[in-house]
């Protein structure tokens, strides 16, 4: 059997603005609202062409789909996207306290 | 054909009104979204969910699902004769054709089928999947087996349902929660559409004896205490085979000892520190020696652990 090779999606590799789109549905537009709402940051902002960390792909997509599922405006998707980055980052650092406690392995 | 009661999934009648199926809709995907929700199986019940309020929201899609009659749910049944017109020219055959997928490609009174040969690309679907690895395999980097169904389409356009199994490398690097992209390797795009991708989301098993935390690992290091007084030198388990730790003279508990580049290796080079939390392990069962050199001890030594409470208490 053929073994596929995955390709991680961390914040060294990076996508351009079109690679963004096609990969997560979203049109140019979109994604400009995104970054105008503060959803998305490009690597640099001021640059002409905009390039953004491979790991962004995760949250335009979960954009894409809280859009498209929930019927919400630009506001509404800034909104929930932030609510969860913010609830993935505090998991986060639940994980990191709880490894950080002693006696809590399984 | 497998029959699906959407009316169920949705939990309406089968007379709701468009506005009671919306609000259903929306109350569920708020439950089952997999973006918001902890529910288990949530990824699987949205979808079935989508797929219901696809076909009711759509009048002309739940007039065609009504003329079906009710069944129970995964019941093998037959269409009315004639029920296949509505979904465009030719013939096919039900015996395989899932009734999603169905009404899915239903659209203005013709089928999928007859945008075959059309000009809009349609890209093929995405998905995503949980891999669940251990700390070996992603400090090792693996290979997970994968199974998806995934539509094909036929010559009419129909789409089928196929069963697609391969093995993905997974590179070391991985830890919890971090993803991966395999390119191509969700549903067919249709004309010319490009193919969709197969997100994979790593999630660790826990180990009896490390603990993640990004590429970092913690492990608990009990000590005579004897030992955290004195110091000595204690051979630890890592990932990558036992190292000897030194541990310091008066090494109390909770202290993190860093052991450098002994965590997960990171995707972009380099690898996380293991650190070991000191634990001071009492012995339970003391000889009569043991107990007259603590009694030595508590005579001898002129440490008070609680000093500080009394300097509060005078204060």
């Amino acid at each position: 059997m053929k073994i596929e090779q995955a390709m991680w999606l961390h914040e060294r590799h990076e996508l351009v603005l079109e690679e963004l789109c096609e990969l997560s549905g979203l049109s140019e537009t979109e994604l400009r609202e995104l970054v105008d709402h503060g959803v998305l940051a490009p690597i640099d902002p001021g640059a002409r062409h905009w390039a953004f960390g491979a790991d962004r792909l995760v949250v335009a997509r979960s954009a894409r789909r809280l859009r498209r599922d929930f019927d919400l405006d630009p506001h509404g998707v800034a909104l929930v996207v932030a609510l969860l980055e913010r609830v993935r980052d505090l998991e986060a650092e639940l994980r990191d306290l709880r490894a950080r406690l002693p006696g809590s392995g399984e | 054909m497998k029959y699906k009661d959407y009316y169920g999934v949705m939990g309406v009648d089968r007379k709701a009104s468009a506005e009671e199926i919306k609000n259903a809709y929306r109350k569920l995907a708020r439950k089952y979204h997999p973006d918001v929700s902890k529910e288990r199986d949530a990824e699987a019940k949205f979808k079935e969910l989508g797929e219901a309020y696809e076909t009711l929201r759509d009048p002309e899609k739940r007039a065609a699902y009504d003329q079906l009659g009710s069944h129970r749910p995964g019941q093998e049944f037959r269409p009315p004769p004639g029920w296949e017109r509505q979904f465009g020219e030719g013939t096919f055959s039900f015996d395989d054709i899932d009734l999603g997928d169905l009404f899915a490609g239903m659209m203005g009174g013709t089928h999928r089928a007859g945008r075959r040969g059309g000009k809009v690309p349609i890209p093929g679907e995405d998905y995503e999947v949980t891999a669940h690895i251990t700390l070996e395999e992603a400090y090792r980097g693996t290979e997970v087996d994968l199974e998806l169904t995934v539509p094909e389409y036929d010559e009419s356009g129909f789409a089928h349902r196929v069963r697609r199994a391969f093995k993905a490398r997974i590179p070391k690097g991985a830890t919890d929660g971090q993803r991966l992209r395999l390119p191509g390797k969700g549903g067919k795009g249709l004309n010319g559409g490009r193919d969709g991708d197969l997100y994979l989301n790593i999630a660790l098993h826990p180990h009896r004896l490390f603990r993640a935390s990004g590429h970092d690992l913690f492990l608990d290091l009990p000590l005579a205490p004897w030992e955290a007084v004195l110091g000595t030198s204690v051979q630890v388990p890592t990932l990558g085979g036992p190292v000897r730790l030194k541990i310091p003279p008066g090494t109390h508990a909770g202290r993190h000892l860093r052991i450098t580049g002994r965590g997960l290796p990171k995707p972009h080079g380099g690898e996380g520190d293991l650190f070991a939390i000191v634990q001071i392990a009492v012995p339970t069962v003391t000889s009569e020696r043991e107990r007259a050199l603590y009694k030595e001890l508590t005579d001898t030594s002129s440490f008070n652990p609680r000093g500080h409470f009394e300097q509060e208490a005078a204060k």
